[in-house]
């Protein structure tokens, strides 16, 4: 779906050549340009991810600016059938920030994806710090509904795909026009950090959509949702996270509201109805074997009419959890902190929990996905990841899952 | 040696060592790549109920490949019409893999309990019972006193082949007076037809009624008349061909395109006819003979011919469907008071049986048989039977069970 009109697409455009030139520059030796390396430090959340990005900054100048390209191949097999080999370009993504003044700043993220299939901004948010526990921000921010969300990056990850249930359960890179609040502290050992945000809302679109079933992420296509809020109640999201340095971070997080349009025009058209979110995430590294483990589990909860179809599910959970285990960690060909990992992804997304109320059979229509995979990195910024991904899905009826394979080769880099 | 050289040559080797590193790493890609031994296998053909017919054109592919993704991924929204009122988003959703219907989408016809005074409910909502409904509307409730009777979709594998045969060779299969004094007495289902649909080569007309086929009672003529009925019964969508919203009982635009419902009638004339498993089986052979023995095949005739049919591959072919065409009373047991056309309340139209071992791989790994879906075994099925079919449950009741397992083994084959 494209959002951007054609004078808008050229106004991104001149500043894509822009940021590339910036780039350029930045990689002469007696350039001006500073990187601002990624803050690898204990104290940062994941609630932090949006700044805590590598920037390219030119002198004294409050602007910095970057982003990440990833591209990868891709081979399927489904049931046997196979389409062939093909080429992704899957996301090239482009954030600017700027210090407005000491306690005012600036950040936006501009993400393309499949080349300009989908162009959307993701973050656009106003950040005014009082105090480091109390921080308002307001614009076009990303629902802190669990930590992917938060802290999606490509680089980052092991594995080409996103987690099914970040991309697929929820919707992945999900944000909204609104305003709201967030702050951390920390005392030895622990830090706890907290936002809190109201935002325009979901849509009808969530259960009458072109998936046949409830589908969160079908409401990213609605263009209106910066604009205007279809059931003019607020959405609230809401996170708690808590980091020791030595264990690691768990974060609680809940979104939710009334997200049909239920009275138009004075007229009443429905009862309100409404989803609830629970997200639950953490992350940790076991400091002997270096070995990092992160994982996010969601259940959700929406009111589906009574006289609607079964097919639209009213309750609906899944989880990913990811492990990553450096194998190498030296200089390889000129590169001096390479690495190389091997990771594991289990991914589970069940779309429609429950029995059919005239057989009080499970009701399908769910996945389980393996992805091993091999990841080398010539620096932190930049991934080479080989994937294979085995995945089974079953139809709402829980016949015979379809089984499809994958193989991924791709990179990811920031710039 | 001065030392550039042996720089120069530590240098080299180490060149040669990265660039055997990366060719090694570009060779486990391809070889990754091209190893279909990780890629999961291929379905056997006689384990699948979809497909297509094997030997259509190129263009005929396209057409297929066109009318698969209406049937199996179109899905219906408000904004394309769906319902108001409805049973179903997509033609999936009741026939999920091609197969039949499963209990959670059973929907329900009411109305008409006789041949002679019509459906007396079509001002009420009759004949289908639209049971769920878009956000802010409320769903049809049955009216009280209303014939009813509730059904489960069919599967939709092969019906290019039963569509194809001659309306003659039907008729030749009929004994509506029992002459031959075998109990049984199927007929063809003589019924008004809608002007849209084209009259297959060498139609027969009875008082300007015509012998239709398709749907549990047989009532629908060809496989456009079904699929237009489903469009706007099933999904409350208008089409040219039944442009009457089942809500507000007004003639709607299309709500689906003519060549929309045009692909989907062509790719269910072209899925391919189920294929059998097992056939050499020495019980599936014994049962095969049992079936014979025991009057089954009275009326689930084994083998049919084709017509003439415009789609070359469906031309003048035999095949193996193990229906008759013909509706058949069925007895108290199976009779639900409600009816469609000129058939009886207690008739139902000889199901196929082809495709019956792979149905539960379509229901959610159980069998939901008959046209309720009431049976949830083949040893389900057969007891359920009653009228014509009466001797031929004694007669199963009557077989060993070594038999009965033979028989069992024969019909999960098809």
């Amino acid at each position: 779906m494209k959002i951007f009109s054609y004078y808008e697409h050229k106004i991104i455009l001149l500043s894509l050549i822009f940021f590339v030139g910036l780039n350029l520059q930045a990689q002469k030796l007696d350039s001006p340009i500073l990187r601002t390396a990624k803050d690898t430090s204990r104290e940062k959340m994941s609630m932090d991810a949006v700044y805590n990005r590598p920037f390219l900054k030119m002198g004294n100048s409050p602007l910095a600016v970057g982003g990440y390209l990833e591209a990868n191949s891709l081979y399927t097999s489904e049931n046997g059938i196979s389409e062939g080999l093909s080429f992704e370009a899957r996301l090239f993504t482009i954030f600017m920030s700027a210090s407005i003044t000491k306690r005012i700043k600036f950040l936006s993220e501009l993400e393309f994806e499949n080349g300009t299939k989908e162009i959307a901004i993701e973050f656009a948010a106003m950040d005014v710090s009082f105090h480091p526990m109390l921080n308002f921000r307001g614009g076009v921010m990303m629902n802190p509904i669990g930590a992917f969300n938060q802290n999606h990056d490509g680089p980052i990850w092991e594995f080409v795909e996103r987690p099914t249930m970040a991309n697929q359960l929820l919707p992945a890179t999900w944000s909204n026009a609104g305003f709201g609040l967030y702050g951390k502290t920390n005392k030895g050992n622990w830090i706890i950090g907290y936002e809190a945000y109201l935002t325009n809302g979901f849509d009808n679109s969530i259960i009458d959509n072109e998936e046949g079933k409830t589908f969160l992420l079908a409401t990213k296509d609605n263009p209106d949702r910066f604009a205007s809020n279809n059931s003019g109640n607020p959405l609230l999201t809401g996170k708690i996270a808590i980091k020791n340095r030595n264990v690691g971070e768990l974060g609680l997080s809940y979104m939710g509201g009334i997200y049909n349009n239920f009275e138009d025009g004075g007229l009443t058209l429905d009862n309100k109805r409404r989803l609830h979110v629970f997200a639950l995430d953490f992350n940790t590294t076991i400091n002997t074997m270096g070995t990092y483990i992160v994982g996010e589990y969601t259940f959700i909860m929406v009111d589906v009419p009574l006289t609607y179809t079964q097919q639209y599910g009213n309750k609906q959970q899944g989880f990913f959890i990811d492990l990553v285990q450096p194998i190498i960690r030296r200089k390889i060909l000129d590169w001096e902190k390479a690495s190389l990992n091997i990771a594991a992804r289990l991914d589970y997304v069940d779309w429609n929990l429950g029995t059919f109320k005239e057989t009080n059979t499970n009701i399908g229509d769910d996945l389980w996905a393996i992805t091993p995979s091999i990841g080398f990195r010539p620096s932190s910024q930049t991934v080479f990841r080989l994937n294979y991904r085995y995945q089974w899905q079953k139809d709402i009826l829980s016949n015979p899952p379809t089984r499809t394979a994958a193989w991924l080769f791709g990179f990811s880099t920031y710039f | 040696m001065p030392n550039h050289f042996i720089r120069f040559a530590e240098t080299n080797l180490v060149m040669k060592k990265k660039v055997k590193g990366l060719c090694g790493i570009f060779l486990f890609v391809l070889f990754s790549i091209a190893c279909e031994k990780t890629m999961p296998i291929l379905i056997e053909e006689n384990e699948l109920l979809d497909g297509p017919i094997e030997g259509l054109s190129t263009e005929e592919q396209v057409q297929f490949l066109k009318g698969d993704e209406f049937f199996n991924d179109d899905i219906f929204t408000i904004e394309k019409g769906l319902g108001p009122i409805f049973n179903a988003v997509s033609c999936a959703s009741c026939h999920a893999g091609d197969g039949k219907g499963h209990p959670f989408i059973r929907f329900t016809r009411f109305g008409q309990s006789d041949t002679i005074s019509g459906n007396q409910f079509l001002n009420f909502g009759g004949p289908q019972l639209q049971n769920r409904a878009i956000p802010g509307y409320e769903p049809e409730q049955l009216p009280a006193n209303a014939a009813f009777t509730n059904l489960l979709a069919p599967a939709v594998t092969g019906l290019g082949f039963l569509d194809a045969v001659s309306d003659a060779d039907v008729i030749a299969l009929a004994d509506p007076n029992d002459a031959d004094g075998d109990g049984i007495s199927g007929r063809p289902h003589w019924n008004y037809i809608p002007n849209y649909v084209q009259l297959r080569p060498n139609s027969i007309s009875q008082n300007g009624q015509y012998i239709t086929r398709f749907g549990k009672k047989g009532a629908a003529y060809d496989l456009l008349h079904q699929t237009s009925g489903a469009y706007n019964q099933d999904m409350g969508i208008t089409s040219l061909f039944e442009p009457i919203d089942t809500y507000s009982g007004l003639e709607f635009d299309p709500e689906v395109a003519s060549q929309t419902v045009h692909d989907v009638v062509f790719y269910l004339k072209t899925l391919k006819a189920p294929l059998r498993r097992d056939e050499g089986a020495p019980d599936v052979m014994a049962g095969e003979q049992l079936f014979s023995q025991i009057k089954c095949a009275s009326c689930h005739t084994p083998t049919l011919q084709t017509g003439f049919s415009s789609i070359d591959v469906l031309s003048y072919k035999e095949f193996y469907p193990f229906t008759d065409l013909l509706l058949h009373d069925m007895g108290s047991g199976l009779d639900d008071g409600y009816t469609e056309g000129k058939a009886l309340s207690s008739e139902w139209k000889t199901p196929a049986l082809w495709g019956l071992g792979l149905s539960k791989d379509a229901q959610g790994g159980n069998y939901f048989l008959l046209h309720d879906g009431r049976a949830t075994s083949i040893e389900d099925a057969i007891l359920f039977h009653g009228g014509e079919a009466e001797q031929s449950k004694i007669n199963y009741t009557l077989l060993s069970d070594i038999q009965k397992g033979q028989l069992i083994k024969f019909l999960e084959s098809l």
